[in-house]
């Protein structure tokens, strides 16, 4: 409660330690295989997948959001993983139980290409 | 206030040559020739038909909020026409989703020009059951995903698919089935008719990097070889361009839906905002006519004049 009555400075100052404290927790819960992965998030926008290569634990559901205006989709073929076509603002989201290296592409633009890195 | 109806008119066309409107092709000593419904009507021969191309219904965005509305303008174009086409040929997308009320729109307000209409599918029209909801609809009477041929005022049309299996650089593909049904389908077709080939994808390589081309567009056309004139018409990029390569003359059309950028302009092939500011700078982009008629097969585009 104090933190909110000191100047902004400090305040920010202090949210940044303590961002810094949650990355750090993020890190160690992270070598922890108990520890439950967060989800990820994969934007498509402009006609390109981002981030990629998306780093992932197994176990970790990754969820596409569409915010291009023009449908996409999401085509794993080592996987035999396709993803109904998501319009504007649509999203689809698959759970990686596997380790390994998964290329993708968008099945309405194989152009576009994408990489999930699933880590045991 | 009042409008000027020809004022409204002139908007309206302008309008049009940016969110396209259909295209007539007429075929004179066989040579099949092309104009934007609306100038000069080829009133001189007997046999005509009209390219209409990805309409996208079900498509709202900036680029065009009325899909609908512009399909339906270029279709009030060939009621308008004073001399009834043979037939309409839609050179595929549609649809934007492969939705059962797009399709039925499309055939609803393509229906009302009474023509018979002849389509290929765009890869947005095969998005729904693998390519069944647009087949069942569309398809009767094709072979494979869709393909077909038909004779009509003494041309061979070739309407093939190459939207259901995209190779993995986004490039259109027809697969060894429809290239040996094509084969076989020519062999008995004398080598003085004309050939119309129609699919969505254009089959001569436009932009790699966008995947505007087919990977096996050149074993079709080597079927096609002992032709004397071969036009080949495609949609998919929303403008038009044209190439002329011996007796070969590839044509794309523009959509009635939304424009897309010139290839390598711009960072994506996403639907592009045309802002009114800068409208008449694109119609004089667009206003050009591309082949020499002097070509064995002449294909001239007229825009709109405005």
């Amino acid at each position: 409660m104090t933190e909110v009555s000191e100047p902004g400075g400090i305040a920010r100052r202090l949210l940044l330690r303590r961002a810094v404290g949650v990355t750090a927790l993020v890190l160690i819960t992270g070598r922890n295989d108990r520890a439950e992965a967060a989800d990820a998030q994969v934007v498509i926008d402009n006609f390109s997948f981002s981030p990629t290569p998306l780093t992932v634990k197994v176990g970790v559901t990754v969820t596409w959001a569409n915010q291009d205006d023009m449908p996409h989709s999401v085509v794993f073929p080592t996987l035999k993983l396709k993803s109904p076509p998501m319009d504007t603002d649509g999203t689809f989201s698959h759970v990686f139980d596997q380790a390994g290296t998964f290329d993708y592409v968008c099945g309405l633009h194989p152009f576009m290409h994408g990489q999930v890195v699933v880590q045991a | 206030m009042d409008i000027d109806p020809n004022l409204q008119r002139r908007g309206f066309l302008k309008c049009m040559t940016w969110a396209g409107t259909a295209m007539v092709w007429t075929v004179a000593g066989g040579v099949p020739r092309s104009q934007i419904i609306g100038t000069a009507e080829a009133a001189t021969t007997d046999f005509s038909f009209v390219q209409i191309s990805d309409s996208h219904l079900g498509f709202d965005k900036a680029a065009n909020p009325d899909v609908t509305g512009t399909l339906r303008l270029a279709l009030d174009e060939v009621d308008a026409m004073k001399k009834k086409p043979a037939f309409m040929i839609h050179t595929g997308d549609i649809t934007h989703l492969s939705k059962p009320a797009q399709f039925d729109t499309a055939s609803q307000l393509c229906g009302a020009t009474k023509l018979t209409l002849h389509t290929v599918p765009g890869e947005h029209d095969v998005l729904e059951e693998d390519g069944k909801s647009y087949l069942n609809r569309f398809g009767k009477g094709s072979k494979g995903d869709g393909w077909y041929s038909f004779n009509a005022g003494g041309v061979h049309f070739i309407g093939l698919v190459n939207v259901m299996n995209l190779q993995a650089n986004g490039l259109g593909s027809l697969g060894n089935d429809q290239l040996e049904w094509l084969e076989d389908d020519v062999k008995n077709v004398t080598a003085s008719t004309p050939i119309v080939l129609f699919a969505h994808v254009p089959l001569w390589m436009v932009y790699k990097e966008w995947g505007w081309g087919t990977s096996d567009g050149a074993q079709a056309l080597s079927y096609l070889k002992k032709f004397g004139s071969v036009t080949v018409l495609n949609g998919h990029i929303h403008q038009v361009m044209q190439k002329v390569e011996g007796s070969v003359a590839f044509h794309t059309a523009r959509a009635t839906a939304f424009p897309q950028p010139a290839p390598g302009t711009a960072k994506s092939p996403g639907p592009m905002v045309v802002p009114a500011g800068e409208l008449k700078e694109y119609l004089g982009i667009a206003n050009v006519s591309l082949v020499s008629s002097k070509a064995p097969l002449a294909i001239v585009d007229t825009p709109l004049a405005g």
